[in-house]
């Protein structure tokens, strides 16, 4: 486990290691983009920001896909990959916490029925 | 019926739920196996809901819960290790089946959350719902995604001057 987020660092390092490229993750962040449009948006040509966003590609940090005659980029699985894990940490967190809950609604619901016998008595 | 229990001596968990709802939204879903009222109170009243908001997997200990379950009453949770602080303001109060609070700890970017009890023959569905100012303050409430995303950034341009400088000039 250790290992595989350490290689996972290192690709993702030389990846990220270009002002450019962190800025166009930061770009797909906000929304998808075409490789047109990334290039208009960092002053370079075409064919420099296809370089780019291949670095990208191979990280698995951007996905593209070609509709027409557009390629469309955007965030890579990995981090819906990384949002589906944080979901499950955090639904772990509320599932031990309401086990937790269900020993005291247990509790309560006992003391409830003793109360109610001695007020019958 | 009694046989099938004899047959299944623990009964089924209930499920926890969670759902991303929208960019904004976080929603949390569980039913209980008691009235909405007892359910509540287990929310509202501190020497209850101490006993079940930091489960031993957390690695942590309320030191202290202080609530004051009304609209506009404050709460203050305080944990040990390390001084960390839950607290907020309740905008809304209405007994069993309804309660609502900011989290303030966060700054600007605390979400409001949203409790609601339904019960039904004896058992409560409770959802809680979560809604953040943004997207991106969502994100950065897990740990995941956008959030380690900005961080492994931070780290990365830190040691990148750090490199820079020790190479010099290149």
């Amino acid at each position: 486990m250790v290992q595989y987020e350490r290689t996972r660092f290192d690709a993702s390092f030389a990846a990220l290691s270009d002002a450019t490229r962190r800025g166009v993750l930061e770009q797909l962040g906000r929304a998808d983009a075409s490789i047109t449009d990334l290039a208009d948006k960092f002053h370079m040509t075409l064919t420099g920001m296809k370089k780019h966003v291949g670095v990208l590609e191979q990280t698995g940090l951007v996905t593209t896909a070609k509709v027409g005659r557009v390629r469309t980029c955007r965030l890579g699985l990995r981090r819906l990959d990384e949002e589906a894990a944080w979901i499950e940490r955090y639904r772990q967190l509320w599932d031990a916490r309401f086990d937790e809950l269900d020993k005291v609604v247990e509790e309560l619901k006992r003391k409830e029925k003793v109360d109610g016998r001695k007020k019958r008595e | 019926m009694d046989a099938r229990r004899e047959s299944e001596p623990t009964p089924m968990k209930n499920r926890t739920t969670v759902e991303r709802k929208s960019e904004r939204e976080l929603v949390v879903t569980r039913t209980f196996n008691g009235p909405a009222r007892i359910v509540f109170e287990a929310w509202t009243r501190p020497e209850l809901f101490k006993q079940w908001w930091v489960p031993k997997s957390m690695g942590m200990v309320l030191r202290s819960c202080e609530m004051d379950v009304r609209v506009g009453g404050t709460y203050r949770l305080e944990f040990e290790p390390d001084a960390m602080a839950f607290f907020g303001t309740y905008l809304e109060v209405t007994p069993p089946s309804r309660l609502v609070w900011t989290n303030e700890e966060g700054g600007e970017g605390g979400p409001v959350t949203t409790v609601t009890f339904e019960e039904k023959a004896g058992k409560t569905l409770l959802v809680m719902h979560e809604l953040y100012p943004s997207k991106a303050a969502l994100d950065a409430a897990g740990t995941g995604a956008a959030d380690a995303m900005v961080e492994t950034f931070a780290q990365l341009d830190e040691l990148l001057v750090t490199l820079g400088a020790s190479v010099g000039r290149s």
